[in-house]
């Protein structure tokens, strides 16, 4: 299930985790508090450019940006309504402004921008190495633990899940909208805890007896590269870019 | 339900994210590393439950399971539900980075809201029956918070997001019952076949032996 993008030698691909966590943050900073269409006219380019780099396909990035999407139509057929100003559009009593759906615009817009840099940058990394990365750059080592216990045992479980789904399929299980299908998955949530939990008492066993006591080791050999310090750089003064554009 | 990037404004996403991190640090404060692997796992197992589709007429609702992460993870619930979101953000394009703060403390405040009020009250010597009513009022009263939390960070943004709000809070009354049943079948669930699994704070005895260990 886990749908992080193979990596496949591009030049995005290759680029130091941590750089990449780095850029991705600071980028989605600058582009979330960004007003002016220039500024996000500038980083849509940036996006695209990262799309085309990474060499990602195009039919997974529309399968992950459908979810945000469809988000974001609620969002531009409700805000206008509610913002006042010139009337664009009228339909049967109800006025669409112009102030509004610029408003909207802007939000599609940088919606999209910061979703297309996290799927380049972020989705494509092995997903340990987010977390050591995450804990080169500061973040709390107890947190970045979780994060990678997680990633170690979401596949297991979705597996054990689906191997429940099966057995209730044999059974002619058909969820229905009725109080027989919430007691089922109730149960079956019910069930993914206690396995969990029994498996968790076990890894912490094992674990302790190999002598663990709140440590994971980092074993990606992180190497901060020419190329890394090029692409570091590019990116610091997009987004200084960005923010003078946005400060002008 | 989560709140994508590009829409809350600059003091809220920065407001939403100290208040998270907070939450986030009181709960790593509370987990010793005895807990870590328990954390991790039972974040990766809600992770897995959160995919669970319930069909309502042509359409369908995923569940939240904030109230029953705050039953099982109390303050942890709050480094479990980051480390939940940032990947669903980053896998499946389902909120955001700089959304971040405000989704977590949207799942993370009702969760704690649940483990004060019902979690710590759950105990293995409760008749089962007491037992789901509890985990069906803490299920369906977190479905109403995380709601409630999503549309006052909305709301701060800009008044006009009222609707949108509103919208969303309406949406969810279908997933607050639904929820409900859930949230007290599951723990319903773990009362009968393991209830010391129930007793707050969990104790470490070893589990019953399994084959695939």
């Amino acid at each position: 299930m886990i749908i992080f993008e193979a990596t496949n030698g591009s030049l995005i691909h290759r680029i130091d985790p941590r750089v990449r966590v780095a850029a991705a943050c600071a980028f989605a900073a600058v582009v979330c508090l960004s007003h002016r269409l220039v500024a996000l006219e500038i980083a849509l380019a940036a996006a695209l450019g990262l799309v085309v780099l990474g060499r990602l396909s195009i039919v997974s990035i529309l399968g992950r940006i459908k979810a945000l999407n469809l988000f974001i139509l609620v969002i531009v057929l409700l805000l206008p309504l509610f913002i006042p100003g010139e009337p664009a559009i009228r339909i049967s009593g109800l006025t669409w402004t112009r102030e509004g759906l610029h408003r909207a615009g802007l939000i599609a817009l940088r919606a999209n921008i910061i979703m297309l840099a996290m799927i380049c940058l972020l989705a494509t990394m092995e997903p340990a190495h987010l977390g050591f990365a995450l804990r080169k750059l500061g973040v709390p080592e107890k947190l970045t633990h979780v994060l990678l216990f997680m990633i170690r045992y979401v596949e297991l479980f979705h597996q054990e899940y689906h191997r429940l789904r099966d057995a209730l399929r044999l059974r002619a299980f058909r969820p229905a909208c009725n109080r027989h299908t919430f007691r089922t998955f109730g149960y079956i949530v019910g069930l993914l805890l206690v396995r969990s939990m029994d498996r968790a008492q076990r890894v912490l066993d094992a674990m302790k007896c190999r002598g663990f006591h709140g440590r994971l080791y980092v074993l990606a050999p992180f190497r901060f590269t020419p190329a890394d310090a090029a692409f570091a750089l590019l990116a610091a003064g997009l987004v200084i870019l960005l923010s003078w554009i946005q400060l002008r | 339900m989560h709140i994508p990037d590009g829409i809350l404004s600059g003091p809220v996403i920065g407001a939403t994210c100290l208040l998270g991190a907070a939450g986030v640090l009181v709960g790593l404060r509370r987990l010793d590393f005895s807990k870590i692997p328990r954390a991790g796992i039972l974040a990766s197992a809600f992770f897995v439950a959160s995919l669970i589709h319930v069909p309502i007429g042509v359409s369908s609702t995923h569940l939240l399971l904030c109230g029953l992460m705050g039953f099982f993870l109390g303050w942890a619930a709050f480094p479990a539900l980051a480390v939940a979101l940032l990947l669903q953000a980053i896998l499946f394009g389902f909120g955001g980075l700089t959304s971040l703060g405000a989704n977590v403390l949207a799942m993370g405040v009702p969760a704690v809201v649940c483990y004060y009020l019902f979690g710590v009250r759950l105990g293995p010597a409760m008749a089962g029956r007491t037992v789901f009513w509890l985990g069906f009022v803490g299920g369906a009263l977190s479905v109403v918070l995380a709601t409630v939390v999503a549309g006052i960070t909305l709301y701060a943004t800009g008044r006009e997001f009222l609707a949108a709000a509103g919208a969303i809070l309406v949406g969810h009354i279908p997933v607050v019952v639904i929820e409900g049943f859930v949230t007290g079948s599951a723990v319903a669930f773990v009362h009968k076949v393991r209830p010391e699994l129930l007793a707050c704070p969990l104790p470490t005895s070893p589990p019953k032996e399994h084959p695939d260990a």
